[in-house]
């Protein structure tokens, strides 16, 4: 009896029982969807935090303010003080000091309204150098960028993100017209190009970028503090290099030993795993209970072809009886049980695939489906359902045909 | 020339601690193209011959040569293609799978045969109509008369013109009329010169072989020969 006779008669055969058919890979599908689906949220929260910090732009160390001892010996949270100054990123942009960074773009941040004629818009501010353009990789749609003289003199300029633009200024070009922020008058000189990451919750797009003066001005912040200073490295293999430099100089600058770092140093990829870290960890707990869940499903697989057998004891018995050896029998019911996982992997993909285009419209989160993860899903349900059918199968096999036939 | 020599076999049922021989030292010589009735009262040892002849069981004792093969020392896998190829059954249950049509369950000893699938379609078909089922070729057996489902038992048996037909009570379910049709199949395969041995309980049954066993308590207690009165 051939391959194909036997798939063809394995399939047969889960037919002529619907509906237990169904139940049995109601688990499987159930299984193998949730795995597609739990996977597919880790890979695309990854994915997505991936996207946002490359979009930070390239070869970058991200230094931040870290915590403080104060007077007091109380110690700060990271972040908590202002521990960078302009003079910090001054010295980063010293050759002689820090040879491998190639540029540097101290940042303030704040939150400002902006307002456009009759229109408003809450958005956040970044207050920076020229540098900033090039360092976080970005480019213009239309306008210019501010120069360093109007850094210098603390110009009323203000280059806005592409989507703050558009909530402003719906009809026209917004270069040339006037924004006010806390009724200071800022002329718009140009709009940043899309950072293209779609990926949602990100402001990449909406943000309004000024000289550092002037952002300090309308945010009311006060000092020399700066809340990010972004060094970018001449290329990949410098940037261990750059990182040590500036490392050894903020802690010089700061009179600070390591273990007492008043700020930390970031790398995108450093990000990017911590990020993953905490999305892993979430990952292989849920894709763990969806496994469970398959392995329930193919114990169900394996339940069902047992009763198979032993409703069938008879049919077993003719089929002997007929010239069917225990290695046909056997393959009958290692057919039929892979018959049941296969199908129960491909309505499983179905639904997990369905689920992944509906899910992030539901909770805001995207969802990869892989084509390997796909794949693997539905070998492994081919897999329980051969691994789960082998024991009833072989139990079908080893009866002897008279004590079959003979049975009620 | 005999087609299946037993040479004291012995069958002995063993549950839990209690044996019990069913079969106590049966010799018989079977030549080809004979039509043998075996009769006994119930318990006698029956349906254990034939289980033994047509290699579903094996005997505990003795010897049992099938077209001069020694069966008693063949594996499972050999005794499967030894039925599937010289015998065909007809049980007083007739065994037909339910949810397969009459004759997808008529071909089922041709796909263990591995015969293709057109060769098989046509070959049962054949079957079915040699039987007088030529219409019924798509009907599941629930949708049959018992007489009508006999014939198609009859038909499988006969598809893979096996040289030795087993048949275990084939008319204890039906009605004379339909008692009559499955004999008249049998004669018609005798007539071609195929071996039976049916067992009955019925002499009138009995009547239409030309060799009669009696079976009692797992002994063959008469074996005569005697013109077939049609
Ligand atoms: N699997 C078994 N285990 C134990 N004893 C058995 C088994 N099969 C048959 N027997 C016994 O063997 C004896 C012969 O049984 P068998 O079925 O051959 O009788 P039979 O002549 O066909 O009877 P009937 O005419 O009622 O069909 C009976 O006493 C029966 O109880
Ligand atoms: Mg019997």
């Amino acid at each position: 009896m051939s391959w194909l006779e036997t798939f063809r008669a394995g399939v047969e055969a889960v037919r002529a029982h619907r509906l237990r058919s169904a139940l049995t890979m109601l688990g499987i599908v159930i299984g193998i969807s949730s795995v597609i689906l739990t996977v597919g949220l880790g890979q695309g929260a990854q994915n997505q935090v991936k996207d946002q910090i490359s979009a930070l732009g390239s070869n970058l160390l991200i230094v931040s303010p870290g915590s403080s001892t104060d007077s007091s010996g109380l110690r700060g949270g990271f972040g908590s003080a202002s521990t960078l100054t302009l003079q910090d990123a001054a010295a980063i942009g010293d050759d002689s000091v820090v040879p491998d960074a190639a540029a540097v773009a101290p940042t303030t941040s704040g939150s400002v309204s902006l307002t456009a004629g009759e229109t408003n818009w809450t958005t956040s501010v970044a207050g920076t150098t020229t540098s900033w353009l090039g360092v976080r990789a970005r480019e213009l749609s239309s306008g210019r960028f501010f120069t360093d003289a109007e850094v210098e003199q603390t110009a009323n300029v203000v280059v806005l993100g592409p989507d703050t633009a558009s909530e402003l200024f719906s009809f026209g070009s917004p270069v040339g017209q006037t924004v006010i922020v806390d009724g200071t008058e800022l002329t718009v000189i140009g709009v940043l190009a899309s950072t293209g990451s779609s990926s949602s919750g990100s402001s990449e797009d909406d943000v309004a970028v000024m000289p550092i003066g002037t952002a300090k001005l309308v945010t009311g912040a006060s000092g020399s503090s700066v809340s990010t200073i972004y060094v970018e490295a001449a290329s990949a293999e410098t940037l261990g290099a750059a990182y040590q430099e500036v490392q050894a100089l903020l802690l010089n600058l700061h009179g600070v030993a390591e273990s007492d770092a008043d700020f930390s140093i970031a790398t995108q990829d450093s990000l990017v795993e911590t990020a993953n870290s905490t999305n892993r960890t979430l990952t292989v707990l849920l894709g763990g209970i969806a496994a469970i869940s398959l392995l329930v499903g193919g114990i169900g697989v394996m339940n069902i072809m047992l009763v198979s057998v032993t409703e069938r004891v008879r049919e077993i018995g003719l089929r002997k009886a007929l010239g069917a050896t225990p290695r046909v029998i056997r393959r009958q019911f290692l057919v039929e049980a892979s018959v049941l996982g296969l199908a129960g992997g491909v309505l499983g993909v179905g639904l997990g695939v369905l689920g992944a285009q509906v899910l992030p419209g539901l909770i805001d989160q995207p969802v990869a489906v892989s084509v390997v993860a796909t794949l693997g899903a539905i070998g492994t349900a081919l897999a329980l359902g051969i691994g789960f059918g082998v024991y009833p199968a072989s139990r079908a096999a080893r009866l002897t045909p008279i004590d079959a036939l003979r049975s009620e | 020339m005999s087609t299946i020599e037993l040479d004291g076999v012995r069958k002995t049922y063993r549950s839990g601690s209690i044996e019990f021989e069913a079969l106590c030292g049966i010799d018989i010589r079977i030549g080809s193209g004979e039509y043998v009735a075996v009769l006994g009262p119930s318990g006698s040892g029956k349906s254990t011959l034939m289980n033994v002849l047509g290699c579903l069981d094996v005997p505990t004792e003795g010897t049992y040569l099938l077209a001069g093969e020694d069966v008693s020392v063949m594996s499972e896998a050999q005794l499967a293609e030894v039925r599937n190829r010289r015998i065909g059954f007809v049980f007083q249950q007739f065994n037909l799978l339910a949810m397969l049509p009459a004759w997808r369950n008529v071909e089922l000893p041709l796909v263990y045969a591995g015969l293709g699938r057109a060769e098989r379609r046509e070959r049962a078909h054949a079957a079915l109509a040699r039987v007088g089922l030529a219409d019924r070729t798509e009907n599941r057996p629930g949708e049959l008369s018992g007489g009508q489902q006999q014939r198609v038992a009859v038909a499988r048996a006969l598809v893979t013109e096996p040289a030795i037909i087993l048949a275990d009570e084939p008319t204890g379910n039906l009605d004379s009329s339909s008692t009559a049709d499955v004999l008249d199949l049998l004669d018609e395969l005798h007539g071609a010169g195929r071996t039976i041995v049916l067992i009955t309980h019925e002499h009138d049954v009995a009547a239409r072989a030309g060799r009669r066993l009696v079976i009692s308590d797992g002994r063959i207690t008469s074996d005569e020969r005697r013109e077939v009165v049609r």
